[in-house]
């Protein structure tokens, strides 16, 4: 149900990069321990982003599988079940290394650009 | 007409967590501890509040936040600490968590000078709230006897956000097949550190350690933000 809130911070944060070019594509990094639904959040970002430049945009979401470290012990291992204690020790001094990621990683923007821009194949910094 | 890849690499909360900084640098300034308060609906945050706020050694204020209606700062307002009323949305619908954004649009209705502590009490639910910082000192959260003891194991998102977790209406347990026992457990799994106090608001059970809990806070040295 948070996806709804979620989709409206990517919007705002595309919006504010594509300094007004129309955008195709979003490429986010979303953690597991974010909880997200992808396929809601999809949904939601396809409303929240009409009559804005990322309306009809594609949105790709790299899922980062949560990964853990124990300080005492030094073990490190993926996280499947929500249990996050050391599995060799026990012990509670766990890092979490990867999986609270929300991240607007990339976005593939569509801007017009001179005929000599294009031969020399160079787009200017914006 | 070209296709250009933009690298931006940014929080997609980014912003939200700007001016979750901004209210923090006004609460540091003013000199004002702020607890975030958050539970699913009907866990008896308001409950709590009204047992223990009024022998608090702290001087308090509240921020009530809810989808609609005043019911709970009215009943904050009769223990005469100073509330103020934070509506998400207008009419029917509306947001389902306090954002820094909304909380900043209460500022100027809250006299900071006059307080030490400042308790937000989000709006319910174990999802969404865990999500936004508003600029809050701590994170305490409320869970009930009456919601099951595999929450934790729901809402990590929830339960590994928060300092201390209050286990509710310990009155109602006679009545429930409910293992505190199986509920600790699985907070220990999901937030091994959690300060954990278990009570009843409604009869007063144990709620001093709740009072003495929001006294440390209001006692803490503001930290960098």
């Amino acid at each position: 149900m948070h996806e709804l809130s979620l989709a409206t911070g990517i919007v705002e944060t595309v919006v504010r990069h594509a300094d007004g070019r129309p955008v195709t594509s979003v490429d986010m990094r979303i953690g597991t321990l974010r909880q997200v639904v992808p396929e809601s959040l999809e949904f939601y970002f396809g409303i929240c982003s009409r009559d804005t430049v990322c309306e009809g945009a594609t949105l790709e979401q790299e899922i980062i599988q949560a990964r853990l470290s124990c300080r005492a012990c030094g073990e490190q291992w993926e996280l499947d079940e929500p249990d996050f204690r050391c599995r060799s020790c026990a012990g509670s001094d766990v890092e979490v290394v990867a999986g609270t990621e929300f991240e607007v990683d990339s976005i593939e923007v569509t801007e017009e650009i001179s005929t000599d821009q294009e031969e020399a194949g160079c787009i200017a910094p914006r | 007409m070209h296709r250009t890849k933009v690298k931006i690499a940014e929080d997609a909360l980014d912003a939200n967590t700007t001016i979750a900084d901004a209210n923090r640098h006004d609460f540091d300034h003013a000199g004002v501890r702020v607890v975030n308060l958050m539970s699913a609906p009907g866990a008896g945050k308001t409950t709590l509040l009204e047992a223990t706020l009024p022998g608090l050694d702290a001087r308090v204020g509240v921020l009530e936040g809810d989808v609609q209606g005043s019911m709970d700062a009215d009943r904050i307002a009769h223990l005469h600490v100073p509330v103020v009323q934070l509506n998400t949305g207008a009419g029917f619908g509306g947001e389902c968590h306090l954002d820094a954004n909304m909380v900043r649009s209460a500022l100027p209705d809250l006299d900071l000078d006059q307080i030490d502590l400042l308790v937000i009490e989000n709006v319910g639910n174990l999802v969404c709230p865990a999500e936004f910082r508003v600029g809050e000192d701590a994170r305490a959260m409320i869970c009930s006897v009456a919601e099951g003891e595999d929450k934790p194991l729901k809402y990590p998102l929830m339960f590994r956000a928060c300092e201390l977790v209050v286990i509710n209406k310990v009155d109602l347990l006679p009545h429930l097949e409910y293992d505190i026992e199986k509920l600790r457990h699985n907070l220990e799994s999901v937030n091994p550190d959690a300060e954990v106090i278990e009570c009843s608001a409604r009869t007063g059970e144990r709620t001093d350690a709740f009072g003495e809990w929001l006294s440390r806070v209001a006692a803490r040295e503001a930290a960098a933000v």
